[in-house]
């Protein structure tokens, strides 16, 4: 265990020694990022620095350093600041150096003044982002990053590592995802705890909502994120390099040097009441600076070290798939891969009421992603209407807690005339604030969104639920978003696995429907259901996330061979049957294909993959047909 | 990192504050005020200091102590007495405001104060002699014996004036053809007339094309570029000289300003970097939001409450330096503010987001924002978009102004001194000439260089949407599309305008990657549209007004077919379009234009777009015994509109699928890298259409006029010999077009047989698919422009024939049976008759006053 470190607990001082070596030349920045680096590398290092995520602002050393797992919600402008400035004493004219960099404020000490028109000075330029955390993060992502951290907080503050302390979250989480020394007394009340979550969890939302009310800020500020009900940290992140390679909507993980000085909160205040005097610092209106420099203690300030894009946020992956370690790691779980499908095809077909295909099918839409874009076409994207859903909510409502349970990140879309007419789902620029209001379908990549239609009754659509429904269908369709930028619209391309839960067929566009034909009805499917997630071990339960995060990752190729074999089939089948074989079914069957083929972890496609997934397509083709008829018979 | 070494603003005076140790303010002003004096009297002898002004920059006798706000470091000559014209240095001082001389000439004029210049700020000269600092400074202006230059600056006031108005006075701009020029003498010095323009017209601004000044006089270009905030002033006062003396009883509400525009350093809002802090910029964007007017205070009065003694302080930085003691009774703390004899100036805080052309994909847009002083304010409206000149600026923040901490982030702003609104023209259409996109050259050479190529047509055609399989004929016909015919002008002879646009509906089975199509040209082209037939109202597509809730004016809010206006709108679901919506389209599609009559606001605006619409089938599946209209149940009028209709069927061919699944298959393993390698870049697609667009402009040849009259006449033998008509005029003009998009594809200027050829070709092709008669397998123009096949009007009258002999035949009976007279007349005639013909077959003997039908009984008249 290495001491408590000074580049933790103090990183200024680092830099100043780095800047005091190197000042009359410019690499002293270079350094210090090099520095870092190198530091961060050591064993584990990354685990003791405290997160954001995990960690409450107050509890955290100010300028200390601090990692953030966040999505970028918006981005601000550019704004300068001093890099490097000098101090002068009136008294003695000794003259000092200082850098600017990871600051917020230029200090200098009680006898000094900032000379501005040093010709010592250098103005720099850095990016604000506006971050938030991954929307939809699943619970025992969250666990799990905390369970890894190492992080202890300098014991001059109040803060204890003391499990209990660290708010309800993760009390929650410990229901939900059991963990080790929960397992004995599982066995006797699984169901219980489970029956029980509910409850707790809205009276987690609720207080959190009141923790961020009040604060002095008199109206509440609205911190902007995407999904209604979430908490965390929202963080303006300073980013010192290559800002240019950041998007909206990426996930990143970054290291900087916190900054909460109570002076940026007192700021506002001043501003606002001299505003009258200095006309240069009333042109922004009282809501863009509440938005632009929201009080520190609600809104950290991070200075950005290193940050970096992530591939994905599942924990139990290492961070980046192309090192040599994680090499070995994919490769010992590549060999023992088959298990694990069979047992996550056989947990789902239980989820589904005994109906494997849909299980399978379940399986193919989890490992979709958007490998490519073909001009406007999106490629990869597999969203799958399970239809036939029974009518209670019980159901697509457990369903939805095992996806949560096995991806990353997730959202439940409640798709009622009430939330399609009053919630917003399109991001919008709002220009008073000068900021970009976030909207639910403001989401980072590979988030699995959960549309209930079941929920939907008859009713009337305003203008915004038309909208809102417009933009439900083009993101399902193109994989894109088009933010509401008041004079113009601008699109923003996404990776979002869409699953719809429905009874009939889905009003949404699909890839693909599955019809529900459940084997078993179970007399109380509350109960039944609860029973499935615990009779999981959590060792499998890993094993699963493992497998539905690598295998997005892998890549696919289709052999000359096989194409042959494709182009002859689908001639064949053209032939037979003109009419219901379309240059969409042969979309969707290689689409399958390809997902059959990543999900039994083979990277090309085979003859007997392709031949499984024509007898998948024609299985699931006879249900609907059957379906068809059914209905006709009825009516 | 944007730029470790970067450099400070000139304030602080790191890049060209010489030396390291620049001289104390002290210094560096006590002497110029001598040296300013002679400057300007060897060379510019009419200007004298003004006999009214006050004695010469003296310095405040009270020192620090009268400075009781200000910061410490800007302590110096606060209370302005000296006016100089020639100096930039006190420039602009309000205390020039002379009564009682008459007012014209340049000393009669008052001067107006340039807030857009931050006037407060005092510039200081420096006599390179004196300072011993000449070795820096390029000074080849020395031998005209005058040493000075702006502190921190290499400008010669002097120097750069008398070049400045050399400038004016010979200036003939080599390749002026911009649209301000009209009424400009060409061979004439350009500014002078514009000079003269002010004179007459009495707008005291000198609008310069920064270009203008470049290809004249780099080195005072640059100048104006690096020290706008002294070199500006400079000009001012060279024009004011310049137009005093030409026109000396001119009388002009302030002196003439100079307002510099198109700074070629016209950049990105995004590239804006700290290097560009006080410099004269030039960017473009859009406007977000402007404030309300600001008055801000730019002279103070004060008045001594115990002798009245009044005195007028100027603002420095925003800040007034209150005299704390009376400098006639010495009272201390006597003095107070009068507000309503201060001085005021109106500001208005605007903010500039960026265009979301300039914008990389994935990122927000920037804003800056900017101030506008005096007559700028309220020249420009959110969604505007401008191009803005001004200087870049950068204040520091002060956290508290009792603590010494200052936070470390400037605010940044530009000053305007400049507007130009760039799509000003889009609602009226003036030249297009003036919206031409620039090329690099090797851009063009490439361009060029593909042009020359003989396939060049079948590679474009490949490269447009390349993810659609097939569809060949279709692909082409958008190809043409986007490329357009040539604009005729018939307005002399009283036809107006002809359509350049060609119009184009794809029918078609669902699934068949319409929608696809449609989004990859929306994409594509960079003025398009996309809507969705059942999405919108005529009103979304044209225009309407809309009461502003802020002003309560009527605002004209234009659609989707206004706002395409040189683009391609494109219709999804054609066929759910309402009536009314549909109605809108008869007149954009043949007169290119929207008449709107609304709220008191008539007015006719220009849709000079090209439609592409995509259509399903009524029946869900295309029913191919049924023709085009029947199919898709839109009316005749408005088909007959499309220049070509395209059926997108899925073919069931065995060579066709086996091609289709290759590609698909190809589509799934391919990695995007290669995928590009393939196919012609999106952009260079682009670029090359844009390029055609605006400089090809086709002619037709002498042959190819007459392989065209041959077309025609071809098209009309064919339906003669059958007695009906196979084309009409509008066919005509369709191939016309046609053949001049064929020939812009291979940049030509001159249409030729092979365009026409291909036009034939295309048109015909369209034709096949649509206009064919299901029953008798004839290509029958009719079917698109009345709406039936000539065969089937045949029919039905033959039946109407049928059915009046049959009801005849039955004698004389008042009143038959609806459903008897069905039975006979099906019983009788030897083909099927459903219950829709039988009632059309009633309706035409209703019409000639046979019978009428009531309910179920069909009465003889």
């Amino acid at each position: 265990m290495p001491c408590v470190a000074d580049w933790l607990n103090n990183p200024f001082s680092i830099v100043q020694g780095i800047f005091a070596q190197n000042v009359p030349n410019s690499d002293w920045e270079k350094k210090v990022t090099e520095y870092f680096k190198e530091k961060l590398k050591e064993n584990n290092a990354t685990n003791w620095v405290p997160s954001l995520n995990d960690v409450p602002v107050h509890y955290l050393k100010p300028n200390s350093l601090v990692k953030f797992r966040c999505m970028v919600q918006d981005m601000f402008d550019p704004e300068f600041y001093m890099g490097v400035y000098e101090t002068v004493d009136p008294n003695t004219n000794a003259r000092v150096l200082h850098f600017g960099k990871y600051r917020d404020v230029a200090e200098c000490g009680p006898q000094q003044e900032i000379d501005l028109n040093s010709s010592q000075t250098v103005t720099s330029e850095r990016q604000t982002f506006y971050c938030v955390p991954v929307p939809g993060e699943s619970a025992w992502v969250k666990e799990a990053y905390i369970s890894a951290s190492q992080a202890r907080v300098s014991p001059s503050t109040s803060y204890t590592p003391s499990r209990h302390k660290r708010s309800y979250e993760e009390d929650e989480d410990m229901d939900l995802h059991p963990s080790k020394q929960k397992e004995q007394h599982m066995g006797n009340s699984g169901g219980d705890i489970h029956g029980c979550v509910e409850p707790k969890r809205l009276e987690t939302e609720a207080s959190a909502g009141h923790h961020l009310i009040s604060p002095n800020c008199s109206p509440p500020l609205d911190l902007n994120f995407p999904l209604p009900g979430e908490k965390g940290p929202a963080c303006l992140v300073k980013v010192y390099e290559s800002w240019d390679s950041f998007k909206v909507n990426d996930v990143l993980e970054v290291y900087g040097i916190l900054s909460v000085d109570p002076v940026l909160s007192i700021v506002n205040n001043e501003e606002r009441d001299s505003s009258a005097l200095d006309p240069m610092e009333c042109m922004d209106t009282a809501e863009e600076q509440r938005v632009h420099s929201p009080p520190a203690s609600l809104v950290p300030r991070i200075h950005v070290i290193l940050a970096q894009k992530l591939q994905h946020i599942n924990p139990l992956l290492p961070a980046c798939l192309n090192e040599e370690e994680s090499k070995t790691f994919v490769s010992n779980f590549m060999s023992e891969l088959s298990p694990v499908r069979a047992e996550l095809l056989g947990f789902l077909t239980h989820a589904l009421l005994g109906d494997s295909l849909a299980a399978e099918y379940l399986i193919l839409h989890l490992i979709s992603t958007v490998y490519a874009r073909r001009d406007v076409l999106p490629l990869g994207k597999f969203t799958v209407n399970l239809s036939g859903c029974p009518r209670n909510s019980i159901f697509t409502e457990h369903i939805y807690r095992i996806i949560q349970q096995l991806v990353p990140a997730s959202y439940r879309l409640q798709m009622t005339i009430e939330n399609m007419n009053h919630s917003r789902f399109i991001p919008h620029k709002d220009y008073a604030a000068n900021r970009l209001v976030s909207g639910v379908l403001q989401l980072a990549s590979n988030t699995s969104l959960v549309v209930d239609e079941t929920q939907l009754e008859q009713g009337q659509l305003d203008t915004t639920g038309v909208h809102n429904v417009t933009a439900l269908g083009n993101l399902i369709t193109w994989q894109k978003v088009d933010y509401d930028f008041n004079y113009h619209q601008m699109e923003f391309p996404c990776n979002i696995n869409v699953l719809i839960t429905s009874e009939g067929r889905s009003l949404l566009p699909s890839d693909c429907q599955v019809h529900l034909q459940p084997q078993i009805i179970p007399p109380n499917m509350e109960e039944y259901m609860n029973s499935l997630l615990t009779a999981v071990l959590p060792s499998v339960l890993n094993k699963f996330r493992i497998y539905l995060s690598l295998l997005r990752l892998l890549d696919y190729s289709i052999s000359d061979e096989v194409t042959k074999a494709v182009e002859e089939d689908f001639v064949e089948m053209r032939k037979n049957d003109p009419e219901s074989i379309t240059a969409d079914d042969l979309h969707r069957t290689l689409l399958v294909a390809r997902f059959l083929s990543l999900s039994a972890g083979q990277t090309t496609l085979s003859r007997e993959r392709w031949l499984r997934a024509k007898q998948l397509e024609a299985l699931r083709k006879a249900r609907l047909q059957q379906q068809k008829c059914v209905n006709g018979n009825e009516l | 990192m944007s730029s470790p070494v970067s450099t400070p603003s000139r304030r602080r005076g790191g890049k060209r504050g010489r030396g390291s140790n620049p001289p104390t303010p002290q210094d560096a002003r006590s002497p110029p005020s001598q040296k300013r004096r002679t400057e300007e009297s060897t060379s510019t002898g009419d200007l004298q200091p003004m006999p009214t002004s006050p004695p010469a920059d003296l310095q405040s006798p009270s020192g620090p102590d009268a400075l009781f706000s200000s910061p410490p470091q800007f302590r110096h000559a606060a209370i302005p007495l000296d006016f100089d014209i020639s100096s930039p240095l006190t420039y602009g001082t309000p205390s020039s405001r002379v009564e009682g001389t008459p007012r014209s000439g340049v000393r009669g004029t008052p001067v107006r104060q340039r807030p857009d210049l931050g006037s407060a700020r005092k510039a200081r000269q420096v006599d390179l002699h004196s300072d011993g600092l000449a070795e820096d400074v390029v000074a080849t202006e020395q031998s005209l014996g005058q040493k000075l230059v702006i502190w921190g600056t290499d400008v010669n006031v002097a120097s750069c004036k008398e070049k400045f108005q050399k400038f004016l006075q010979r200036f003939i701009d080599p390749l002026a053809k911009e649209d301000e020029d009209i009424g400009l003498d060409l061979n004439e010095p350009r500014y002078m007339q514009r000079l003269e323009e002010i004179n007459m017209v009495g707008e005291p601004f000198l609008n310069v094309n920064c270009d203008h000044l470049r290809s004249f006089d780099e080195n005072l270009y640059r100048q104006l570029i690096c020290y706008p905030q002294e070199v500006i002033p400079t000009f001012d006062m060279a024009v004011n000289e310049i137009f005093f003396d030409r026109y000396p009883d001119s009388i002009l509400e302030h002196q003439i300003q100079v307002r510099p525009y198109n700074a070629l350093k016209t950049r990105n809002m995004r590239s804006l970097n700290p290097e560009d802090i006080d410099q004269l910029i030039t960017i473009s964007g859009m406007v977000i939001r402007s404030s309300q007017l600001i008055p801000e205070m730019q002279e103070a009065f004060f008045k001594c409450q115990v002798c009245a003694f009044t005195t007028r302080v100027e603002i420095d930085r925003g800040r007034i330096a209150e005299p704390s003691v009376c400098k006639n009774c010495n009272t201390t703390h006597s003095m107070a503010l009068i507000h309503n004899r201060s001085m005021f100036s109106d500001k208005q805080m605007i903010k500039l987001q960026e265009s979301p052309e300039d914008m990389p994909a994935g990122q927000t847009p920037h804003t800056v924002a900017l101030f506008a002083h005096n007559d700028l304010v309220d020249k420009v409206q959110p969604g505007d978009r401008v191009n803005v000149t001004g200087i870049y600026r950068a204040v520091p923040i002060r956290v508290n102004p009792r603590i010494s901490n200052v936070k470390s982030v400037y605010k940044t702003h530009i000053d305007v001194i400049h507007y130009r609104k760039t799509d000003a023209k889009r609602l009226h259409g003036v030249d297009e000439e003036t919206e031409q996109k620039m090329f690099a050259e090797e851009r063009v050479e490439m361009l060029k260089e593909l042009s020359k190529k003989a396939d060049i047509y079948e590679r474009l055609s490949s490269a447009l949407a390349p993810s659609i399989y097939e569809h060949e004929d279709i692909k082409k016909g958008i190809l043409l599309q986007l490329f357009g015919g040539s604009r005729k002008d018939f307005t002399r002879t009283g036809r107006g305008n002809f359509r350049a646009e060609i119009n184009i509906l794809l029918c078609g089975d669902p699934g068949t990657s319409k929608s696809q199509l449609l989004q990859y040209v929306y994409n594509l082209v960079p003025r398009g549209q996309y809507t969705s037939g059942k999405g919108s109202s005529a009103v979304g597509l044209t225009a309407y007004v809309m009461k502003d809730p802020e002003t309560r004016q009527l605002v004209l809010q234009t659609g989707a077919l206004v706002l395409s206006d040189n683009g391609i709108c494109c219709i999804d679901e054609f066929d759910k379009m309402n009536e009314s919506t549909r109605s809108v389209l008869h007149e954009v599609m043949e007169q290119q234009t929207l008449s709107i009559a609304k709220a008191g606001i008539i007015c006719q605006l220009n849709a000079r777009t090209s439609i592409l619409a995509a259509a399903n089938p009524i029946e869900s599946q295309w029913n191919p015994k049924k023709t085009t209209i029947e199919n898709i149940q839109l009316p005749h009028t408005l088909l007959s509109r499309f220049d070509l209709i395209f059926l997108m069927l899925d073919p069931r061919d065995e060579a066709y699928d086996r091609r289709l699944a290759r590609h698909l298959v190809s589509l799934y393993y391919q990695s995007e890298e290669k995928m590009e390698e393939e196919y012609m870049d999106m952009a260079v697609l682009r670029d090359y259409i844009a390029y055609a667009r605006s400089y090809v402009n086709p002619r037709l040849s002498e042959e190819a006029s007459q392989a065209l009259i041959e077309a025609y006449v071809d098209m009309r033998k064919i339906g003669s010999g059958r007695g009906m008509v196979s084309a009409y005029p509008r066919q005509l003009e369709s191939l016309i077009r046609l053949a001049e998009a064929h020939a812009k594809v291979r940049f030509s200027e001159k249409v030729e047989t092979i365009d026409v050829e291909e036009a034939k070709r295309l048109h015909r092709e369209a034709l096949k698919q649509s206009a064919t008669d299901p029953r008798t397998g004839i290509v029958d123009i009719s079917i698109l422009t009345t709406g039936m096949s000539a065969t089937a009007r045949k029919r039905k009258e033959e039946l109407a024939q049928a059915l009046r002999k049959l009801i005849q035949s039955k004698g004389k009976t008042p009143a038959l049976k609806y459903q008897q007279l069905f039975d006979d007349l099906r019983a009788q005639s030897d083909t099927a008759v459903t219950k829709e013909m039988f009632e059309e077959a009633l309706r035409a003997l209703a019409d000639d006053d046979f019978l009428t039908v009531t309910g179920k009984t069909v009465r003889l008249l």
